[in-house]
């Protein structure tokens, strides 16, 4: 059983800290009524009523969704190499640094051609 | 803590840790891979140079950079090949992942030539009228504007040009150097999707006829996909027999091709599975279909033509020649390197492939009016004679498919870029019956395209002569005696359409509304002319180069 008390306690924290919230935004939160906020919540597009054939969907989404790919599979690869950080030594270190740098040249071109402004 | 405080303790932690708790670190031979190393590195800077120089600037950097990145990997290469890498010191690199050896050598000097003249092709700003005043490629203005929409006028009355066409080329380049070179079957499967993915980008940026070009992207890229999977799923299976994905091994850490014949000393649990043949045919069978599918043999080949008419036209001028060049190399080492000790299963199917493809890509050929199509089927009639020489299974006849490829990739950069010279209102004029009489209003480039056909005929004292005959010398040396007659009768049925085209440039009357010949920039007269000089120089005097691809013939195991 003690092995499992961590998780009880994570567990706790994580509950308490959710209740938390939930009681303290009720209480101090500003409350303004509007249409958008019965609505159900769609990635900022009107869920309905929905143009024929589904309709165009703005190139902005796709472009979240592929930057989104991006630091994904850059953290999939920066994970690991943090856990074991000390066992990989100094090779680890330098490969992963020219890892980052090439994902930030991809960076640096979506950001100069405004791929992170929204409007 | 300051900045340079952090990088201080990280590097002083990471390389104080007892040696006992290391994880031992890969050893890698940059040397040896700096000509990839340096496409990718010159792809990487030509996309920061998209990001950072003004629009106006870009046109003139991008192409200085591709250039000069191409032409020190060319360097790099010869650097190696002198130093003894192509011969006596040819060894596998960074932990059996990449062998440098003859083949891969020689292949990779092939393709990065073969993307310089295509780069030219690319940069090639002379052909198409002046819009807005602004000299315009082949690529669309803004490859994310609807065809046709009040956006992609706008863009084309701005001015702007696609120039990120250079970095993806170079990543393209790069993933193709590394495929033949490639010692194990991921190595393999990453390098496909490295050349593949700026492939279908660039298939879908053309100028003029967008929805057809983008159809031509889609259709690639969804059949793409598709043979990457069966690739990937063979690679799984292979993987269950030999629990490696390595090509080659010693004993005691074997490769596939040990466990194939024997000689791999296996756990217990390992030799079950071994015994079953099942997991090694059929995975087999798959990875050389999915290769196959990029060579583009007969019965993978449907995508051949759609892609290659859509596709703007230096883009598949560039297509044509490396990813054929890139694909053979990998079909051969896996071949040659992997499978020898299954030659006899799969000798009979590559027979049959070798028949079909030749078959029907001369024969469908005959039909085409389309002369981007005619090409295509040409191509994949030109496959068909490569395979011949690959099911050879001898030294003979991996420098005989050496050659053939060099002589192949030139003509066929040489053809398609005569192919963008000829044009009318609505861009190129693709259509064979607009070519009709060019020999009698520009002699010049009907002369020079007759040349190209000819070669590809396999005509003595042209490229394709010399590459025709080594292949099928090869073949018939080998035993594949029929496979030669009938590879002889599809290249007569091939030499019929080729001579077509030329009777109907020559001996036809010119339509009153015919094309007109652009006059080109340096930058393409120069692909032609370097294709038209392949052409003869390797069908008057090819014996330096076939002793050249004999000697780049010893795969390393």
């Amino acid at each position: 059983m003690n092995a499992y008390a961590p998780i009880l306690v994570l567990g706790g924290l994580g509950a308490g800290f959710a209740i938390f919230s939930v009681i303290t935004a009720s209480l101090t939160g500003p409350k303004r009524y509007n249409r958008a906020k019965l609505e159900a919540y769609e990635c900022g597009i009107e869920p309905t009523p929905q143009p024929a054939g589904g309709g165009r969907f703005p190139i902005k989404y796709y472009l979240t969704a592929m930057l989104f790919i991006v630091f994904d599979i850059e953290i999939v690869f920066l994970y690991p190499w943090a856990v074991s950080f000390d066992a990989l030594g100094l090779f680890g270190l330098v490969e992963m640094l020219l890892f980052v740098l090439t994902v930030f040249v991809a960076y640096a071109y979506v950001w100069r051609r405004g791929g992170l402004e929204w409007d | 803590m300051s900045a340079t405080a952090v990088v201080h303790s990280l590097l002083t932690s990471a390389a104080a840790t007892p040696a006992a708790d290391r994880i031992p670190t890969p050893h890698i031979e940059y040397a040896q891979l700096s000509p990839v190393l340096i496409v990718l590195g010159t792809a990487t800077v030509g996309v920061l140079a998209e990001a950072f120089l003004p629009r106006r600037s870009r046109y003139w950097a991008q192409l200085g950079i591709t250039v000069v990145g191409l032409a020190a990997a060319f360097a790099a290469i010869i650097a190696l090949a002198a130093d003894g890498y192509a011969t006596t010191r040819a060894h596998i690199a960074a932990m059996g992942a990449v062998a440098v050896d003859g083949p891969a050598l020689f292949l990779q000097g092939t393709i990065v030539l073969i993307a310089l003249v295509a780069a030219f092709t690319f940069a090639e700003r002379r052909l198409d009228p002046v819009a807005h005043g602004n000299r315009v490629d082949s690529f669309a203005a803004q490859g994310s504007a609807v065809p046709g929409s009040p956006q992609e006028m706008k863009a084309v009355r701005a001015g702007f040009t696609t120039t990120e066409v250079f970095p993806l080329l170079l990543f393209a380049v790069g993933g193709m150097m590394i495929f033949p070179a490639a010692n194990d079957l991921l190595t393999l499967f990453v390098s496909l999707e490295v050349f593949s993915l700026p492939l279908y980008l660039l298939c879908a940026l053309a100028r003029r006829r967008r929805l057809m070009s983008q159809e031509a992207a889609v259709k690639y890229f969804l059949l793409g996909a598709f043979s990457s999977a069966f690739l990937l799923f063979g690679i799984a299976l292979l993987y269950g027999y030999a629990g490696t994905v390595a090509y080659t091994g010693t004993a005691t850490a074997p490769g596939i091709a040990q466990v194939i014949d024997g000689s791999a000393n296996l756990t217990p649990a390992l030799a079950n599975s071994t015994g079953n043949d099942a997991l090694l045919l059929i995975g087999g069978a798959m990875v050389i279909m999915g290769l196959l599918f990029k060579v583009g043999a007969v019965p993978f080949h449907q995508w051949t033509p759609d892609v290659y008419q859509g596709a703007p036209t230096p883009v598949t001028g560039f297509m044509a020649a490396a990813t054929k060049v890139a694909a053979f190399g990998a079909l051969l080492r896996l071949l040659y390197v992997v499978l020898p000790g299954m030659r006899w299963d799969w000798r009979p199917v590559m027979w049959g492939v070798a028949i079909v493809t030749m078959v029907i890509g001369a024969i469908v050929a005959v039909t085409q009016t389309d002369v981007k199509r005619l090409l295509a089927y040409s191509s994949i009639a030109h496959a068909g004679f490569l395979l011949a020489g690959v099911i050879a299974v001898s030294p003979s006849g991996v420098s005989s498919v050496l050659f053939y490829l060099v002589a192949y990739s030139f003509v066929t950069l040489g053809g398609f870029a005569v192919v963008t010279l000829v044009r009318d209102a609505g861009g190129e004029a693709t259509h064979l019956s607009k070519w009709a009489g060019l020999g009698r209003r520009s002699p010049l480039v009907a002369a020079v395209f007759a040349v190209f056909l000819l070669s590809f005929a396999g005509i003595p004292l042209t490229a394709g002569f010399a590459g025709k005959f080594a292949v099928f010398q090869a073949a018939a040396q080998a035993g594949a005696v029929p496979l030669v007659v009938i590879g002889v009768i599809a290249s007569a049925i091939a030499a019929f359409f080729y001579i077509r085209v030329i009777v109907m440039m020559f001996f036809s009357e010119p339509q009153p509304d015919g094309p007109t010949v652009a006059i080109p920039s340096p930058l393409t007269s120069s692909a032609i002319a370097i294709g038209v000089v392949v052409t003869l120089v390797l069908g008057v005097a090819p014996q330096y180069f076939l002793d050249l691809a004999g000697k780049a013939g010893v795969f390393v195991r």
